[in-house]
């Protein structure tokens, strides 16, 4: 019975830590598939809705009641940043877009710097600070909360992109550009809702997150080379590769840093990911 | 033609406003020796090197002043073993970043001629910047580094002042020895857990070979990136060794993931103890709650040293009125503390040869009453390090740091064990 209960709680856990990571990821996959833009400033975009989360909270709104505040807010920061930016990028060489947005991963994290100082800063008493057990497995609330809030959004964005008239006219856009303007599809309309769109997955990744986690300037680093990885592994542009992909990179990471150990953790996870992009370059669940 | 001859009058016009300057200043005031100051004055450090640069401010006016404090060369009108000359800080920034504590480094000593050097509280800048002094032969007093590495480079220049983590790696366990002594408390397995930067493995080593040395039985050593984003398989490791103790280095965002970690998992060892950094963040009480209650800290610093030392709550004062009402703390005084020393030295030797002042350095002798530190005293052993190096531990008792321990600044007991989980 003991024998068995440490995997069965490194299980857990590299599920629940998966799920997190997947929350990041949607939003990054999501803007790649549709208009084949690698936005280097995605973790900036949790930086900037982990800090409205606390602003929210600050004010007497929680987490859970100013997502939707936040993931609106990020929906409309994302249309902006296409508008003025994005678009002007893609008529510009591939690699404008690599530039471009690195340049404005470096522009948010310095204004973030300079007016709300480099202090961590987290919700004071956050909600679902609890541990639910069952048996000999524990789970912090607030884990669990994320994590269903990770399967809520994936499945979401995957029934969104699947079934409904805009989704298709993403994934027309997707296939091809110009077959889908022939079409009649207004393609700039569906790239700044494709932006908007995974702009909001990470303003919902960003309030969720603060439940655990604090925030600081540099704080998207630590989630966005995760979500590379798991973009990577999955498949870019895959929605249901992305979940794939972290779930896989979540276990990879526990269950390596308990059997190695803590230092290596992250051996296995990049290990998967070479021998991915090695034998089938499109990720797991890519196409093309 | 006309413009060549012009800008050579204009050349020797300079040149004569400046020589004329430069007479009459020397005549009317005492003569400026200039130290040099690396701080991370811009980047993720600039708060902090902000407090740093207003200390060191500080400290230069006390030392310039008339106003005497228990203190060492405090309130002497300038260095009067050189004709009361005044001290001059000259600041470069490091930007926290290693080559450009470098070359601000650089510039300091080729450019602005300084006579010794003094920061750069991080570590990784105090490394480089400490090389170029140790090349060009200038003093390099660092206040505030504590990666014990510094001073085993076998550099004849660098002087650190501060206790670096093996001096807190060594209290913890005299603290244990302690409350054996005086509780009947024993404490034998002790599980290391750190983040693998120069901070937490620093400690952790120092850690390890003190605790082997007295015979502790290292039950676990977990090293972990401290930008990791969830910490299971470490929680799971330190759960499965069984410690009595946790002694744990981590920044903020991952202490409070290991506290939930250990909550959440039922890890209940008899104590945690922390090497500061993240477990003394005001966000570390004010985030977890009852759930930091009882949490051990070793500390460099406490406004309670007033029992020692008359002139801290003075000083923290005058910190106060420079620094918006910020209180003196532990990065602060010990940047305070740094100047003294430095002008201790320079006064002593009383010249401003790079040779005569490292000779004056490795003669410091301030009796630790003198500081404003939990000190024994200011003395640098062979490798630079200031041997009579202490620190302090304090616990999280009812929502604030208490100092508990040495006892002669202790103003509140022990709690151990630390109280269990609350749901």
């Amino acid at each position: 019975m003991d024998a068995l209960a440490t995997p069965a709680q490194l299980l857990v856990g590299g599920l629940l830590t998966g799920l997190v990571f997947a929350l990041v990821a949607v939003g990054l996959t999501l803007i790649y598939g549709v208009m084949d833009v690698v936005n280097f400033a995605h973790g900036e975009y949790l930086m900037l809705a982990m800090y409205a989360t606390l602003a929210l909270a600050l004010l007497g709104i929680g987490p859970l009641v100013g997502l939707p505040l936040v993931a609106i807010a990020l929906f409309l920061f994302g249309i902006v940043v296409y508008r003025v930016f994005i678009r002007r990028l893609l008529a510009g060489p591939p690699e404008a877009t690599v530039f471009g947005t690195f340049g404005m991963l470096v522009l948010l994290q310095g204004l973030a710097q300079a007016t709300l100082t480099s202090d961590y800063q987290s919700i004071p008493n956050p909600p679902f600070h609890g541990t639910i057990r069952v048996g000999a497995i524990a789970v912090s609330q607030a884990t669990l909360i994320e994590g269903i809030g990770a399967l809520v959004l994936t499945a979401a964005l995957f029934a969104f992109v699947e079934f409904t008239e805009t989704g298709r006219a993403m994934r027309a856009v997707a296939e091809d550009r110009i077959a889908a303007t022939l079409m009649g599809i207004d393609v700039q309309r569906i790239n700044g809702l494709a932006f908007g769109i995974g702009a909001a997955c990470v303003g919902a990744a960003g309030a969720l997150l603060m439940l655990s986690y604090p925030v600081y300037p540099t704080v998207g680093a630590a989630f966005a080379l995760t979500a590379f990885v798991v973009v990577a592994l999955g498949g870019f542009g895959s929605i249901q590769g992305a979940l794939v992909g972290a779930l896989l990179v979540g276990l990879l990471e526990v269950f390596g840093g308990f059997y190695l150990s803590p230092e290596l953790k992250l051996v296995p996870v990049y290990l998967a990911y070479l021998i991915v992009v090695l034998l089938r370059p499109q990720g797991l669940l890519g196409r093309r | 033609m006309h413009a060549r001859r012009l800008s050579a009058f204009l050349v020797a016009a300079f040149a004569l406003t400046a020589l004329g300057g430069a007479g009459t200043t020397r005549a009317a005031d005492p003569p400026e020796i200039v130290i040099g100051s690396i701080l991370p004055l811009t980047g993720p450090l600039a708060q902090t090197g902000a407090g740093l640069r207003a200390a060191q401010e500080l400290a230069r006016d006390l030392v310039n002043g008339h106003v005497s404090y228990p203190l060492p060369m405090v309130g002497r009108s300038g260095l009067p073993h050189l004709g009361h000359a005044r001290i001059k800080l000259v600041f470069a920034d490091s930007q926290a970043k290693p080559d450009q504590a470098r070359a601000a480094a650089e510039q300091l000593i080729t450019q602005d001629h300084v006579v010794a050097l003094i920061g750069t509280y991080a570590s990784s800048t105090t490394a480089t910047a400490s090389q170029v002094a140790e090349r060009y032969g200038i003093p390099f007093l660092n206040p505030d580094s504590t990666a014990p590495g510094l001073t085993a480079r076998g550099l004849k220049w660098f002087f650190r002042a501060t206790p670096n983590d093996a001096t807190f790696a060594d209290n913890f366990y005299q603290f244990f020895a302690e409350l054996k002594k005086t509780k009947k408390i024993d404490v034998k397995r002790v599980a290391i857990v750190g983040e693998d930067g120069l901070f937490g493995s620093g400690a952790g080593d120092a850690e390890e070979q003190i605790g082997k040395k007295l015979g502790y039985d290292i039950v676990t050593r977990v090293a972990y990136s401290a930008t990791t984003t969830e910490v299971n398989a470490e929680v799971q490791k330190v759960k499965a060794a069984s410690p009595d103790v946790i002694i744990i280095a981590s920044y903020l965002p991952d202490s409070l993931l290991y506290m939930r970690g250990f909550k959440e998992q039922g890890v209940a060892p008899k104590a945690i103890l922390a090497q500061d950094a993240g477990f003394i963040d005001p966000g570390f009480v004010r985030t977890l709650g009852a759930d930091a209650e009882g949490v051990f800290t070793r500390e460099v610093f406490s406004l309670s040293i007033k029992h020692r030392n008359q002139s801290v709550p003075l000083v923290d004062q005058l910190f106060r009125q420079r620094f918006g009402d910020k209180p003196l703390d532990g990065n602060t005084a010990r940047s305070i503390m740094g100047v003294l020393i430095l002008a201790d030295a320079l006064d002593r030797a009383g010249s401003t040869k790079p040779d005569a002042i490292r000779t004056a350095l490795q003669k410091t002798n301030i009796p630790g009453k003198l500081t404003l530190m939990p000190w024994n005293r200011v003395h640098f052993d062979a490798t630079g390090q200031n041997d009579g190096g202490a620190g302090i531990i304090e616990q999280v008792q009812d929502g604030k740091y208490e100092t508990v321990w040495p006892s002669d600044v202790a103003v509140r007991a022990p709690i151990w064990p630390m109280p269990a989980w609350k749901r």
